[in-house]
């Protein structure tokens, strides 16, 4: 009885390093999962540096102050305007799932639309673009309450001084605003590259497509898609610890 | 310089100024002095237009501010303002707050306006402080910064809006010295304020604000101990 114990336990160890060798050693299936956390990492860096510049705009134009006494009617309705598309945006972008928005993206607006100005765009800068523009109107929204926590005072100086409005937002109030919503700004990066999972539905081979693939070669998944899940969460871990020591020398500054 | 014309301003409905008139000569330094809600910090706050005027004029050396909001920039470059919370820049350190705006402005080369900047900070007693963070600062210091920093961009009127009020009483002294220099030196000030002791030691005119209007106004000697209206004798009677 104690010896089937052992036998069992044996099989059970020689099957799960058998399906770990088909998995991920044989044929070299590992660079899989490697080439694949490159994809990844490069949509979710690229996709930042777009969501944090069209962050900053949107949340710019979201504070326009449509009471403020405005030169000519002109600026008034352009104003107007850029307040309404701004809204319409992050409306739009945070009503809809991502998955959608990166298809709309690929196959109308890359597909479609752009495809006689711009043929050929690699799928992951379309990619790139499309996860851009999606956290983009989350990156808005931190930075707006980022805005509105700097106080009023600050913008008073400022002008002042004789500052102008851009020059006072730009280097004192956002600055500020930043510094204040830095973690927030991390944690959004951390939402971002764990959606960049779904980036397999046009054709990309991220991280999770690379696990379903080496799953259907290899007719199991269990094996791949842990090692997928472990590299996520080991990559976000390390975000979040970042995170953590940023926001401690953060408030020795302070 | 400055002329205060019939200036009105409503918040919303409530009318807070109606109607000032006040002619400001260079080197004066004129303190407003009156009870909250009399309109003294909204009136301050018209000058340099951080409130815009629902009515009236502020003309600073011949040039009207309503006609020329388009400018209001430049306009506000030659009125400096010290506030009640000091409002210095937290992420730049005591030099850098003081020469921000003047090199910004291109009004000066980074040497010079560095130059200058630790001339500043030499007069109002903190040279050493030059490459502190504001938060390092105690109250008295920040706002002889801000004194500095407004000072920096040579305006020619400065206005200070209770400027030791939100200071410790111990702290109060060294930032009234540090103003009382400034208007021996005849400096244009303006200042808002419920020192009684600096109104009348030295300040050369003294405006008394109540109910959105300057109800008396004289030198300090007419205001302080010659009252003439019912409401500044009752002011009076209750701060002094």
């Amino acid at each position: 009885m104690f010896e089937g114990i052992v036998q069992a336990f044996h099989d059970a160890v020689s099957g799960f390093s058998n399906a770990v060798f088909v998995s991920v050693i044989k044929e070299d299936r590992y660079t899989y999962l490697v080439d694949g956390l490159l994809v990844s990492l490069q949509l979710t860096l690229i996709a930042a540096a777009i969501g944090v510049v069209i962050g900053l705009l949107v949340a710019v134009a979201k504070l326009q102050n449509l009471d403020s006494p405005s030169k000519n009617a002109f600026t008034r309705g352009l104003r107007k305007w850029i307040v309404g598309i701004a809204n319409g945006y992050v409306s739009i972008i945070r009503g809809t799932p991502a998955v959608v928005q990166l298809l709309v993206i690929y196959f109308i607006i890359f597909g479609r639309v752009l495809q006689p100005i711009f043929p050929g765009v690699p799928d992951i800068m379309i990619a790139s673009i499309a996860f851009g523009i999606n956290s983009g109107a989350y990156v808005a929204e931190i930075i707006r309450a980022g805005i509105m926590a700097v106080d009023k005072g600050q913008t008073e100086a400022g002008r002042s001084l004789g500052l102008s409005s851009v020059t006072t937002m730009m280097f004192i109030v956002i600055p500020q605003a930043v510094k204040n919503v830095l973690p927030a700004l991390v944690n959004e990066l951390i939402v971002l590259f764990k959606e960049t999972s779904v980036a397999g539905y046009i054709g990309l081979m991220d991280l999770t497509k690379g696990a379903t693939t080496i799953g259907a070669v290899a007719y199991d998944y269990m094996i791949p898609l842990l090692c997928a899940a472990y590299i996520y969460f080991i990559i976000t871990t390390v975000m979040t610890a970042g995170m953590n020591k940023l926001e401690r020398r953060m408030r020795r500054g302070d | 310089m400055i002329e205060v014309q019939n200036l009105h301003k409503y918040f919303g409905e409530l009318e807070v100024l109606k109607g000032v008139n006040v002619h400001i000569n260079r080197g004066d330094c004129v303190c407003v002095v009156g009870p909250s809600g009399g309109g003294k910090s909204t009136f301050l706050r018209c000058i340099n237009l951080l409130e815009v005027p629902t009515k009236g004029d502020i003309v600073i050396e011949g040039v009207s501010a309503m006609q020329n909001m388009r400018h209001i920039d430049t306009l506000r470059e030659k009125v400096g303002m010290v506030f009640q919370q000091f409002n210095l820049f937290p992420h730049m350190s005591v030099l850098k707050n003081v020469t921000f705006a003047p090199v910004k402005l291109k009004k000066m080369t980074k040497e010079q306006a560095e130059k200058r900047g630790m001339e500043l900070l030499e007069r109002v007693g903190l040279a050493e402080k030059a490459n502190e963070y504001p938060n390092r600062l105690s109250g008295g210091q920040k706002q002889r910064v801000a004194i500095a920093r407004a000072l920096a961009m040579e305006p020619d009127v400065l206005l200070f809006d209770e400027p030791t009020s939100a200071l410790d009483p111990e702290m109060v002294g060294e930032v009234l010295e540090v103003m009382k220099q400034l208007a021996e030196a005849k400096t244009t000030m303006i200042v808002v304020t419920h020192e009684m002791g600096f109104a009348r030691e030295v300040g050369n005119r003294v405006l008394f604000m109540d109910g959105g209007i300057v109800a008396e106004e004289g030198s300090p000697d007419d205001v302080f101990n010659h009252p003439k209206s019912e409401r500044l004798k009752q002011f009076l009677s209750k701060v002094l």
